[in-house]
């Protein structure tokens, strides 16, 4: 498939009547679209009596909380959100970089040699991105027990491993349109592998570095199973937050956990407005490559 | 670039971190699950082998065979309508119309929220609504499928999407001019000459969202877990809207003695989405045009 970027079209097109028609339909989808959000949003603000009784209504000076369930969210149950915030910020950062890291210089290595095993690894890579995480679900869980990688930086490890297939398929996929001549010349001039790689490939691999960065970020951020799986009961994510508070159905603080949710969500649309343009791009490039 | 004496250093420094981390995070646990699914077991450690026992027990567990067929049908029902919008919504949006930037902005921003925290959004808006009909979503299977898959499509049309418009932007214009000279009407271009060169992405998109709907497990964890569950006539629990992934996850967690029906149940899972996967790209890749 031919190398496709999202461009915004300089050329303002003349306005027929039918194109405005279609923006006045988009413009009423769009504000459907975000309403779940918007609803979420009123009801942090409202108390759990408002929300049950009318889940849709403006908050009115009966149902008003102010930044009450906010307060409560923060402190709630034995864990307080405020670690579970730095928890996720933590693992997602760091398992990022990790895998930023390791993957494009192990991406790189497989395919400037041509032996059999950097071929049967890369293979095996790819191979790993269909599996279903169900089937290794508990195996995995026993053996991150065994090897004691259960806390927030042994779990870095079995996110290098995990999503390992996905980076190393989308900079392989780089690092063979790079012409080795280039690499060659760095070679002859006196530079090792080590200087080659950093001094040369690493830059030109930018583009790619963001489009991995943005599809491992969306993904660690967002996971729930393996680190509830994984991770020591006493260390947290916001999505195992979020479903332990709601673990016990019917009979938990609505109001809190809307402020939790509305919490958890400010951090991902600044991410996305700021780089929104990034994600756009990574997600086309992480779809054409996959 | 690796000369022969110093090769097997690089090789340390170059791949080992991260084949060390693949071997923990995959190679063992991918193998060792094989190998489990055809031992009893509780632990890793105190498995007996019984050999396909535990695929004999998969196939008789009902609730097994009904999540296998509630998944099958949300995903055909998923997929044609996450591809169907998604598409149509790329082709408005590549027409140029005024906000065209804001509304791709609004559409692709559920992807970035995660499974759980857009389950329990949806969990308050379904059961704000049904509220007034005297129902909850975990009261009704029907209910339960439908608001999945409003959910599904809400998160994933924007994703695909975006693809789509990707799509729609490499087609060649002049492509679009000869055949206009020819005398080809809108929705001859739209057939003749956009559905064509669009079967790469459109390959991409069904397969992603094929895998998607197939693996799903946070969305369904958190908007009905399952609910509602009915004993059948053989005296079990069957929870009608769990899917496989959450039905394989509750096997396993629920009841620790039926642990190796569970990962017998994983390696089928994982090889209907193999043979799913293959075939789909087998069968879309051969449509698609030479470019």
């Amino acid at each position: 498939m031919a190398k496709v970027k999202v461009k915004e079209k300089p050329v303002k097109k003349k306005q027929t009547l039918g194109m405005k028609i279609l923006s006045v339909i988009f413009t009423i989808i769009s504000i459907f679209y975000v309403i779940p959000v918007f609803v979420v949003l009123m009801d942090s603000f409202k108390t759990n009596a408002g929300i049950s009784k009318s889940p849709f209504a403006f908050p009115t000076s009966e149902t008003f909380s102010g930044l009450d369930s906010y307060i409560t969210g923060m402190f709630y149950g034995n864990f307080p959100f405020w670690r579970t915030i730095l928890c996720s910020f933590f693992i997602t950062i760091c398992g990022v970089v990790l895998i930023l890291l390791c993957t494009s210089m192990c991406a790189w290595y497989l395919n400037r040699s041509n032996s059999i095993v950097c071929k049967i690894i890369y293979y095996f890579c790819i191979f790993s991105m269909v599996v279903p995480f169900q089937m290794v679900m508990f195996t995995l869980s026993k053996t991150a027990d065994n090897l004691h990688l259960t806390t927030p930086w042994g779990i870095l490890i079995i996110y290098l491993g995990f999503g390992a297939g996905l980076a190393v398929f989308m900079f392989s996929g780089f690092v063979k349109s790079i012409p080795i001549e280039i690499e060659e010349a760095a070679d002859v001039d006196g530079a090792g592998p080590l200087k080659t790689f950093f001094g040369i490939v690493l830059p030109i691999m930018k583009p790619t570095f963001i489009s991995v960065a943005i599809l491992e970020t969306m993904w660690i951020w967002n996971d729930y199973l393996l680190p509830y799986l994984i991770l020591d009961k006493s260390y947290r994510t916001i999505p195992i937050h979020i479903q332990y508070l709601n673990g016990s159905y019917g009979h938990s603080d609505t109001s809190a956990i809307m402020a939790l949710i509305v919490l958890s969500i400010i951090p991902i649309v600044i991410f996305y407005f700021a780089c929104q343009k990034y994600i756009i791009e990574g997600v086309v490039a992480g779809a054409v490559k996959g | 670039m690796f000369k022969k004496p110093k090769r097997k250093l690089y090789f340390l420094i170059f791949v080992l971190p991260t084949l060390a981390a693949f071997m923990i995070g995959f190679v063992y646990p991918f193998f060792q699950g094989i190998y489990l699914s055809f031992c009893k077991f509780r632990t890793t450690s105190d498995a007996t082998f019984i050999g396909f026992d535990n695929y004999v027990k998969a196939f008789q567990n009902e609730g097994f065979l009904r999540a296998f067929w509630f998944t099958a049908l949300f995903v055909i029902v998923s997929v044609i309508l996450i591809n169907v919008i998604a598409f149509a919504v790329a082709y408005v949006l590549t027409l140029g119309i005024r906000g065209s930037n804001i509304f791709r902005t609004v559409f692709f921003m559920p992807n970035l929220i995660g499974g759980i925290i857009l389950g329990y959004i949806w969990q308050l808006i379904f059961n704000g609504i049904l509220m007034n009909f005297d129902s909850n979503i975990a009261l009704n299977a029907t209910f339960g499928f439908w608001g999945l898959i409003i959910l599904m499509c809400w998160q994933q049309a924007g994703y695909m999407m975006i693809i789509y418009i990707a799509g729609f932007q490499s087609v060649p214009a002049d492509l679009y001019e000869a055949a206009r000279i020819d005398g080809a009407g809108k929705g001859q271009l739209l057939r003749n000459v956009t559905l064509p060169m669009m079967m790469p992405s459109i390959t991409i998109c069904t397969f992603l969202t094929l895998t998607n709907s197939f693996k799903l497990f946070d969305q369904n964890l958190a908007l009905t877990g399952g609910a509602p569950g009915v004993v059948s006539s053989s005296g079990s629990m069957i929870y009608q809207t769990e899917m496989l992934a959450l039905n394989i996850y509750n096997t396993f967690y629920k009841n620790q003695n039926s642990r190796g029906v569970g990962q017998a149940e994983g390696v089928i899972f994982f090889l209907v989405v193999v043979v799913i996967a293959l075939a789909q790209l087998y069968f879309t890749r051969k449509r698609e045009v030479q470019q």
